[in-house]
């Protein structure tokens, strides 16, 4: 009986699921699918509980208490910490896996070696490897976006370095193909730990040559990951529940990794083993332009001006938490009838859909939120371009500079604007470290400063009646 | 004996699935539907569940209570968020 009450369950909340990624197609109906996911995991969790050989049950409780006393507070950290809170839960769901995937190996080798079927242990195996290195990967990832101290930002990279890291990966592949070939042999209980200690060096390592501008595919790659270790726990349990929900998200991780990929003109592998942005050449010195530098009466002036008005966000706004003082102009300029659009690049910020999250947060409603392809066509018309703390997205070099690490990259055609107001924080190079001609463009003038300060000083231009 | 043909064809299957619906999925809501999926994937804590009530020996318990905390904190925290975000798309 309550086997059967599992089985129907396990199907009840895959549908569930399914309905909760169905109904993410539009944010009209988003929010069902809070609803569905959250009942689904519910269904989930009590058809389990209830099965007889379940006994321990303060243990239970215990841990679920646990659960929830850190989870909440996570969920109320600020949006612009988002994409770190976010590899943190990658983080949790490679642990929970991997020490799964540890308990039922030692719980199998108590109990006898009829458990050892080759598609389990390989299952097995596969689960504590992803598992693991999706932990401390994850990890490391979060560590950078929190800019923890001991942490570099920039990417580490040293020579014979993809070598290390294919030979560490490599190590724990064979030592776990040894493990499945015999999984019982009296040196195996050494070996199993050694693959475990691998598969955390492993995440470390991959992280460790990763820079701030690739983050989007970094934490894309690493959900499918998560959820891959999912699906092989669900193999390694034989629970069909555990392998469709893994692989819904490993599909989610898949696309938006490829997404994320396509957005900046590179591949799977480049973005892992390529190092974005450590080794910038130093340009050939040809002449060397000047910034040209606006005051906030100037600029208000343009804007005010302006009929068409495309704001760029980049994850300087992010940084600044100046989405706010955004809404204020957007509030101030669409008074005055001027047309405000914001252009979204895919890879703006430090995750996928980091930009709308943050201007969503600030009330600018989602109908102004135009995506990169679609925009480009009316950057001709855009009177003026307002670009705020992105860099690698607006540079024109990605379009023709045949050696710069971000060429080939589509971009906002922020320069075919007829002027562009660039907010930046300071005069070093973005993320990538490479140098970003739009500024000094004849119809370019910049803007100093903290993206909020700079925004807070034109907002009071139009607030303070400076400008009518 | 595990059934692992029909393991893998639910595997299958479900990640076609998972493909097809996730392509529709609106990009102004990406960063949601990372935690949304992240929240799901910690379907885990059934295997936690399991190998932490379960009559197993101690420290089997205690690797099972770990995975089950952080399964847990994944759920909590995803589907909270993720309601959180989804709130603030307004239309107009």
């Amino acid at each position: 009986m309550t086997h059967a009450i599992a089985q129907f369950a396990a199907i009840a909340a895959t549908a569930l699921f399914i309905l909760a990624l169905y109904w993410m197609n539009a944010p009209k109906t988003a929010r069902h699918a809070v609803v569905a996911g959250v009942g689904g995991m519910a269904i989930a969790i009590l058809a389990t509980w209830i099965q007889p050989e379940i006994v321990h049950h303060a243990w239970i409780l215990l841990a679920i208490a646990a659960g929830f006393l850190v989870g909440v507070p996570l969920s109320l950290v600020p949006l612009t910490a988002v994409p770190q809170r976010t590899a943190l839960s990658h983080a949790f769901g490679g642990l929970a896996a991997g020490l799964v995937g540890t308990a039922e190996y030692y719980l199998w080798l108590g109990e006898g070696p009829e458990h050892f079927t080759t598609f389990r242990m390989s299952a097995l195996v596969v689960e504590v490897i992803l598992g693991f290195l999706t932990f401390t990967g994850s990890l490391m990832a979060a560590g950078k976006l929190q800019e923890v101290r001991w942490i570099p930002q920039r990417p580490v990279t040293y020579p014979g370095q993809n070598f290390v890291n294919l030979g560490v990966l490599g190590a724990a592949v064979v030592l776990g193909v040894l493990l499945v070939l015999h999984p019982t042999a009296p040196w195996a209980t050494t070996a199993f730990p050694i693959v475990i200690g691998l598969s955390v060096l492993f995440g470390v390592l991959l992280i460790v040559p990763i820079g701030g501008a690739d983050m989007p595919t970094v934490i894309s790659i690493l959900n499918a990951y998560a959820g891959l270790a999912a699906v092989a726990m669900g193999f390694v349990l034989d629970n069909k529940l555990l392998v469709t929900a893994g692989a819904l998200d490993g599909s989610s991780g898949l696309i938006l990794s490829i997404i994320m990929c396509r957005a900046m003109n590179r591949s799977f592998t480049n973005v892992l083993f390529g190092a974005f942005g450590t080794v910038q050449k130093a340009k050939a010195a040809g002449e060397q332009k000047e910034w040209k530098q606006e005051s906030p009466e100037g600029a208000a002036q343009l804007l005010e001006q302006a009929r068409l008005v495309v704001v760029i966000p980049g994850y300087g706004m992010a940084v600044a938490q100046a989405q706010h003082k955004v809404r204020e102009l957007y509030d101030q300029l669409t008074k005055r009838g001027v047309t405000v659009k914001f252009a979204i690049h895919p890879v703006a910020g430090r995750m996928p859909g980091h930009m709308n999250v943050l201007l969503a947060e600030a009330d600018i409603p989602y109908s102004a939120l135009v995506e990169m392809d679609e925009i480009n066509p009316e950057m001709p018309q855009c009177d003026v371009a307002v670009v705020i703390g992105a860099n690698d997205v607006v540079n024109p070099a990605a379009r023709y500079v045949k050696d710069s690490p971000i060429y080939g990259m589509p971009i906002i055609d922020a320069d075919k604007a007829k002027t562009v107001l660039a907010i930046k924080r300071s005069k070093n190079p973005g993320f990538a470290g490479i140098d970003n001609e739009l500024y000094v463009q004849d119809n370019t003038w910049m803007l100093f400063g903290d993206a909020k300060g700079v925004l807070g000083d034109l907002v009071k231009q139009f607030a303070g009646g400076g400008l009518h | 004996m595990t059934d692992y043909w029909s393991m893998l064809f639910v595997f299958v299957l479900a990640t076609f699935i998972g493909l097809g619906v996730i392509r529709r999925v609106s990009r102004l809501l990406y960063t949601p539907l990372m935690s949304l999926t992240n929240a799901i994937s910690a379907i885990a804590v059934v295997g936690s569940l399991v190998v932490t009530g379960a009559d197993y020996p101690k420290t089997i318990r205690i690797l099972g209570a770990v995975a089950l905390f952080a399964s847990m904190t994944n759920i909590v925290s995803g589907f909270l968020i993720t309601n959180r975000m989804l709130k603030m798309f307004k239309k107009k």
